[in-house]
């Protein structure tokens, strides 16, 4: 990783790079070490700018190709994000350095008391719990956790929640309920985990419960999809008031690649099976599933935490002033409606 | 979301798929759970189950209503609604295809049957997912109608009773729709649990995904069928996954009662007189 990509970076995402803190700037180098596929002619031509930057006495016309240069990084950078093809949208939501929960822990609340445990097996560390404070507002806190380190990832299986996370988040979204606290969940799961300790301990019955339980909480809940929306072990956080999606995140009734090694008879296919299923944040918001797609910072969250950490942070609290005040009453009725109504199918006219 | 093993030992949709597709009815049988080669007639007059051995092999949606409600009981509702193409999704066949192609071959118009019966006199709401159609799978018309028949069950105070048979969980051709079904059926079965109605669910071969994730597993009681398929992945995924030779008997009926996720596991022949036993200590 050359210095000079890095000090490019800073000054083309960072204008202000007082503000800088040096997570960020392990975050951004970080990310150029995992280039998506679709991302390579905007990483070469990062380089060739930063080269030309790096120069220390640049002539006027060393100057003009690096502004000139700059512009058309932005525009290929923009161009490349505006036309993704849902499998590479696949590819930016599973992005190692995504932001991730315990990011916008760091960036977007200004406080998090974790509670931990589900008082009947363990500590599930997918999913993590908390009392957190959103500009000052208590909130209670549910998001999925992937880790970034293997030593995390190994802990939290990758998101893959088991039973007992599923039974966690309901325990204490539910004492949120009872004391008045808005819930706030941010999903980012391949899926709820297939394993026999998972089936043991009754991996249906959780989520099950969790769809049912979360429809009945008398506090305002905001759901974001923050990266993958895998499937039942997505949605068992994510019945709510408010359902939101990042912009390059997906949310699909199964993986690309689940559905194409049943439909397509082999995985080789998921970039179909992507395309069919219809998931991305665009097609989210017209089929009517959910209500608001969060704009992203220019080629992707994982290329500016900061900002999209200020963006997330001014939705919540969009989302949550706006369900602050309703009776509880209607608050439950609007929630049972907004899933009630999903669905599309024919009916002859009853006579 | 998942599915069921298709090349593991489950051959249920095979068998029974063989005389709906055209092909002479076959005069026998191989039994899944013995191997033994059995008499068709002797099958189907015996409730579907292997008198070898007990297996009980998949029941058409008639058929079950006839074993499980009182003679010319059952008004079915909703039967009007109708399967679209939202995503306008095509795999290998386009969904619009797929659902006439089901559609003619099973004689339903969907997975889903609900309506209104009596179980001994007793009034109720009935509803069944049928493993035949598409894998069982919910799609919009699946919750809309196990949806409304709970509404309805809710408003009329009727107890409920849902036998699930489904493979194939949240339907993927209609993808995040008919995710959000589980949310929409889990909701409705909330408000009928609050207004203090009985929910009985019948767990038969099989039961998983999206399916087991939301109204099947929610019943106030929950009654599996002997050696079901019941589970939330499939059985294919997870042994991918955990890398090991999966426990004998796993995601079995029996299983899942032995991990206490099922209250009774009934066998066919006494299933009416087990589901109005329980309605009569829940409804007074
Ligand atoms: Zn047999």
């Amino acid at each position: 990783m050359a210095a000079g990509t890095w000090h490019l970076a800073v000054t083309y995402f960072w204008p202000d790079s007082s503000q800088f803190e040096s997570y960020s700037a392990i975050v951004l180098i970080m990310a150029n070490q995992h280039q998506l596929p679709f991302e390579k002619p905007i990483y070469e031509l990062e380089a060739q700018l930063s080269k030309l930057e790096a120069e220390p006495d640049p002539t006027p016309v060393v100057q003009e190709s690096i502004r000139r240069m700059r512009v058309e990084l932005t525009q290929m950078t923009r161009e490349r994000y505006e036309n993704l093809d849902p499998w590479d949208t696949v590819q930016v939501s599973r992005h190692p350095e995504r932001p991730q929960t315990s990011d916008y822990i760091e960036l977007v609340f200004d406080e998090f008391v974790e509670l931990h445990g589900d008082k009947s097996f363990g500590d599930d560390r997918a999913i993590v719990t908390g009392f957190a404070k959103l500009d000052g507002h208590k909130v209670m806190l549910v998001g999925h956790q992937k880790g970034r380190t293997l030593k995390e990832r190994n802990e939290c299986l990758f998101g893959c929640a088991h039973p007992e996370g599923y039974r966690k988040a309901m325990s204490k979204m539910e004492m949120a309920s009872r004391f008045g606290i808005p819930i706030i969940c941010l999903i980012d799961t391949p899926g709820a985990y297939p394993g026999v300790g998972a089936e043991e301990r009754g991996q249906a019955y959780n989520i099950a419960v969790n769809l049912r339980d979360m429809s009945t909480l008398e506090v305002p809940i905001v759901c974001v999809v923050i990266g993958e929306g895998g499937s039942g072990g997505a949605l068992g956080i994510g019945i709510g008031d408010h359902i939101a999606v990042l912009q390059h995140a997906y949310y699909s009734v199964i993986s690309p690649e689940g559905c194409a090694g049943i439909l397509w008879k082999h995985n080789k296919h998921a970039d179909k099976a992507a395309r069919a299923l219809r998931f991305t944040s665009k097609d989210l918001v017209e089929l009517g599933v959910v209500d608001e797609v969060v704009s992203e910072p220019l080629g992707g969250a994982h290329r500016n935490h900061r900002q999209m950490a200020m963006t997330l942070k001014a939705t919540l609290a969009e989302a949550l002033q706006s369900l602050d005040g309703l009776p509880k009453e209607e608050l439950l009725d609007r929630r049972y409606e907004r899933f009630r109504k999903i669905g599309v199918f024919e009916e002859e006219a009853v006579v | 979301m998942t599915t069921t093993d298709k090349s593991g030992q489950r051959t249920w949709l095979q068998d029974m798929k063989r005389p709906k597709r055209g092909v002479p009815e076959g005069l026998w049988l191989r039994c899944d759970g013995c191997g033994a080669t059995v008499f068709r007639n002797q099958v189907e007059e015996n409730l579907n189950i292997c008198s070898e051995c007990d297996h009980h092999f998949y029941v058409p949606t008639a058929s079950r209503i006839q074993q499980l409600l009182d003679l010319d009981s059952f008004e079915e509702w909703y039967a009007d609604l109708r399967p679209v193409d939202p995503l306008k999704f095509a795999d290998r066949i386009a969904y619009s295809e797929r659902l006439v192609q089901e559609q003619k071959r099973t004689g339903m118009t969907e997975a889903c049957t609900v309506g209104r019966g009596y179980m001994r006199g007793r009034p109720l709401v009935f509803g069944m997912t049928d493993s035949s159609f598409i894998m069982g799978s919910m799609g919009s018309v699946v919750g809309e109608k196990l949806c409304r028949a709970v509404e309805q069950a809710t408003e009329k105070s009727l107890p409920l009773i849902i036998v699930s048979g489904s493979g194939g969980g949240a339907r993927m051709h209609e993808g995040i729709i008919s995710l959000m079904q589980m949310g929409k059926v889990s909701a409705a079965l909330a408000r009928f649990r609050k207004a203090g109605g009985l929910f009985i669910s019948v767990l038969t071969n099989p039961t998983m995904g999206g399916v087991a994730a939301s109204f099947a597993s929610l019943g106030d009681v929950v009654i599996a069928e002997p050696n079901a398929l019941v589970g939330f992945a499939g059985p294919r995924v997870v042994q991918a996954t955990c890398k090991i030779d999966l426990p004998d008997g796993f995601q079995t009926s029996e299983f899942l009662l032995k991990h206490g996720f099922v209250d009774r596991i009934v066998h066919r022949a006494q299933m009416r007189t087990e589901l109005a036993r329980i309605i009569d200590y829940c409804v007074h």
